[in-house]
């Protein structure tokens, strides 16, 4: 009876009510959403790369060498002979290697130099093998594939020619050996699609006539001739590996990392992506400080309607006065309410945000490559409702004791 | 019994003593017998619930609250009073008949009631369970003077049917010659300060 009265009561003020409970919803909505673009950024990031065991580079830095082989950010400081690839690639426990070379552009995006066993090895999030979109993977030496977000932003389909610069920011460019587009690759929300792809021989071959970084002036071998050379690479960036068995992958990164004739190094993409994380996981932790405010500060608004709700109600609180209710009653009304009002909230923040997440996913995901999984709520975020609830009975204590007091003062006489 | 006095006279204060909800500086107030000065604030408040049904001047119902809520809604927290109600909502519904109420009358909300017919749904609500003492606080003075004699005419006939006591505060000293006892504030004053 008491919680029917106090249901009728919250239909009588439907209109503030109604207020808070959405202003209740909207913050819950508010951080379970970024709770779940936290968790699904993380999950993304950390399925940048998947099935490659080993990264191999010269010896500098874990994070360095992951920044420059997967995320393309920087610029290794060393190459990888040749020689070294071969070793490294004729071991036993070497199930594949897919060498990498970086160092020219095109735009604004990165060259990359491969093998096909790019096509075949790479993987991201779980396991998912890249596929294109159009056009096949590269088959001649000035064949291109490109990544959605070249595709896109460029405005290239298949066929369309490209000319390579040299460097990364540079006016040099590869003039005299044109690329023709081949293929586009699917959006993978990784940095491959921010990437250009050719063969290990055509980084070989738009470099003949260059030593030491500059074209030698008045040398233009013509393209056919190029054709006829023998392109195998001096060097390659960096190289991806994978090993047959997962119990032999930490045997393999220390003899890399003690390989003899060169300082390579050998990482872990799982173990180097966390720790990256790490230092990107600052943002994610003020993002959360924020949408925990604002879930506070929803909860104080409620507390402010039932403060100054409680003037006009001193009529009610009278009443029930004088039927005999103990002051205590008063209290647990009061709280019994705002435990109603967060308890709608957070359901319908919840439902606010599965509707929010099934018309916002593929947007999201087309858009950024962040894959946010819609799924049923964990426990943690059970957990998250529930604290919220008990949060507005908490705060709602605060009016709550106000009208106890209130209520002993007027007795059954409201004195105005 | 009738108490009489003008307003600031201290009527309020003296129902609110013997109602148990502000207690007296000095001095002891007994209500059927027992000292409520000495219960606890929570057995004063249950003592309250069981003996006393209260009538205010107006705005006596929960406006969100169905007649019936109202009505049952001192048995809530006196549950002796709910035994004696027997099944209580068709004790409620019977009341509500007697007072003239319409049937359909106890699914409304209390505020789509008349002022007249609220008042009425008060009486019920401070008769059911058959408390031994009935306040009202001058419980006429929103109604007009025709409905206020037929309000009163209902208010005693069913006091008499319940067998309990009314103490009525008015400042209409016309209403005395239908009470048994009527008191005048003043004299109150005076014997008080004669004692003191």
């Amino acid at each position: 009876m008491i919680l029917r009265l106090a249901i009728a009561s919250l239909l009588a003020r439907a209109l503030t009510v109604g207020m808070t409970i959405l202003a209740i919803a909207l913050s819950v909505a508010l951080f379970l959403g970024v709770e779940k673009v936290r968790t699904g950024a993380k999950a993304s990031f950390a399925d940048t790369i998947s099935g490659t065991d080993l990264i191999v580079g010269a010896r500098s830095g874990s994070v360095q060498l992951l920044l420059y082989s997967v995320f393309r950010i920087g610029n290794a400081t060393n190459n990888v002979t040749w020689e070294s690839y071969l070793d490294i690639a004729a071991r036993p426990d070497v199930d594949w290697i897919v060498p990498i070379s970086l160092g020219d552009s095109h735009r604004q995006f990165r060259v990359m130099g491969t093998t096909q066993g790019f096509f075949e090895h790479y993987r991201y999030r779980q396991g998912r093998p890249l596929e294109m979109s159009d056009g096949v993977v590269m088959d001649d030496l000035f064949d291109t594939v490109i990544g959605a977000d070249v595709a896109k932003t460029l405005g290239y389909s298949v066929g369309d020619p490209i000319i390579v610069a040299h460097g990364l920011a540079s006016f040099t460019e590869h003039k005299d050996q044109p690329f023709r587009v081949s293929g586009i690759l699917e959006k993978t929300g990784t940095p491959v699609d921010r990437t250009v792809i050719v063969s290990m021989q055509a980084i070989e071959a738009i470099h003949v006539d260059w030593q030491s970084g500059a074209q030698i002036p008045g040398q233009s071998t013509p393209v056919e001739a190029i054709r006829q050379m023998d392109l195998e690479p001096k060097a390659v960036t960096a190289a991806l590996v994978g090993v047959k068995s997962p119990l032999q992958t930490f045997a393999l990164q220390r003899a890399i990392n003690e390989y003899p004739e060169e300082p390579l190094l050998a990482i872990l993409p799982g173990v180097a992506l966390q720790e990256l994380w790490g230092i990107v996981g600052i943002a994610e932790t003020a993002l959360l400080a924020v949408s925990v405010m604002v879930v506070v500060t929803a909860l104080i608004g409620m507390m402010a309607t039932i403060f100054s709700s409680l003037n006009e109600r001193r009529r009610e609180m009278a009443i029930f006065r004088a039927m005999g209710a103990r002051p205590e009653v008063i209290l647990g009304l009061l709280v019994l309410e705002a435990v109603l009002m967060a308890a709608v909230g957070t359901l319908l923040g919840l439902a606010l945000l599965y509707v929010g997440l099934t018309i916002a996913q593929p947007i999201v995901d087309a858009a950024f490559g962040l894959w946010v999984p819609i799924d049923t709520p964990s426990m943690r975020e059970i957990l998250t409702l529930l604290a919220v609830i008990g949060a507005s009975a908490l705060v709602s204590l605060v009016p709550a004791l106000r009208a106890y007091r209130i209520s002993l003062a007027d007795g059954m006489m409201v004195r105005t | 019994m009738l108490l009489l006095g003008e307003s600031g006279s201290g009527k309020s204060t003296l129902l609110s003593l013997i109602c148990g909800t502000i207690l007296p500086s000095a001095g002891q107030v007994h209500v059927a017998g027992t000292d409520i000065a000495t219960l606890s604030g929570g057995k004063r408040d249950r003592f309250r619930a069981e003996q006393i049904g209260v009538i205010f001047q107006q705005f006596n119902l929960l406006p969100f609250g169905t007649v019936t809520d109202n009505i049952l809604l001192p048995l809530r927290f006196a549950p002796e009073r709910r035994k004696r109600a027997g099944d209580a909502k068709v004790t409620a519904l019977a009341l509500c008949t007697s007072l003239g109420l319409p049937d359909d009358v106890v699914s409304a909300k209390a505020s789509s009631l008349s002022v007249g017919q609220q008042q009425r749904v008060a009486v019920a609500r401070a008769l059911i369970g058959q408390p031994p003492l009935i306040i009202a606080d001058e419980p006429t003075s929103a109604l007009d003077a025709t409905s206020q004699t037929a309000f009163l005419e209902l208010l005693f006939q069913q006091i008499a049917d319940s067998a309990s006591s009314l103490l009525m505060v008015s400042h209409d000293p016309r209403l005395g010659d239908r009470f048994d006892r009527v008191v005048r504030m003043e004299d109150i004053a005076r014997i008080e300060r004669a004692a003191a």
